[in-house]
């Protein structure tokens, strides 16, 4: 029996991937590029934001995704995924920054953003879905 | 939403799957629509409709 494989799934597997390698090469790339050269201004900052432009690519690449697939209930559990995300990210990001404001942490985020947080988020979304609804949402 | 799509796959002696195949949708979808944890969208349900060969009110039942 043929087993139903999502192709929107597929494709999303597909931009991860190379959007990760190119942030991997990226950030390797502008932390080699700021040590090796004296670089400032508006080059600076286009360099600095560069690594940041695979990240953005991956919510485009989620966002897609929600467009794309054509099975709707995978769909539901893929956007009930992204709505867990998106309250997980900005609950931790809001206890932390008033945590910072009162100063009982350290300033700056040691490399941990909202992206990783949102990140985190979708892989919890997912269990909110196994426990709730039964199913991860796999196509496969 | 209460249905019969058990019993309807039962007498064609169709499995979860063969149904999803029979409707371009996941496993997971016909599973969660069979147990009542997910209620399809009227273009979904009509589809499950016309795989059955049936009227949509003979597959889905009211709650009262």
């Amino acid at each position: 029996m043929a087993t139903y494989k999502s192709p929107a799934i597929r494709r999303y597997m597909i931009r991860l991937a190379v959007l990760m390698s190119l942030y991997v090469v990226l950030i390797f790339a502008a932390g080699w590029a700021f040590r090796h050269n004296d670089i400032a201004g508006i080059p600076a900052f286009a360099l600095a934001i560069t690594p940041a432009l695979p990240i953005i690519g991956v919510f485009w690449a989620v966002m897609r995704l929600l467009v794309e697939e054509s099975d709707e209930f995978i769909r539901m559990l893929q956007v009930r995924q992204c709505l867990f995300a998106t309250g997980f990210c900005l609950t931790v990001m809001t206890i932390w920054e008033f945590l910072q404001n009162y100063d009982l942490v350290p300033a700056g985020n040691g490399g941990f953003g909202a992206a990783f947080f949102w990140f985190v988020g979708l892989g919890l979304g997912a269990v909110y879905n196994r426990v709730t609804i039964g199913t991860m949402g796999s196509c496969t | 939403m209460k249905n019969r799509l058990k019993v309807l796959r039962a007498e064609r002696d169709w499995s979860q799957s063969d149904l999803a195949d029979h409707l371009q949708v996941s496993r997971q979808s016909v599973n969660a629509i069979e147990t009542g944890k997910y209620d399809p969208s009227l273009p979904l349900a009509f589809r499950i409709a016309d795989v059955f060969g049936l009227p949509i009110e003979d597959i889905f039942l009211r709650e009262r």
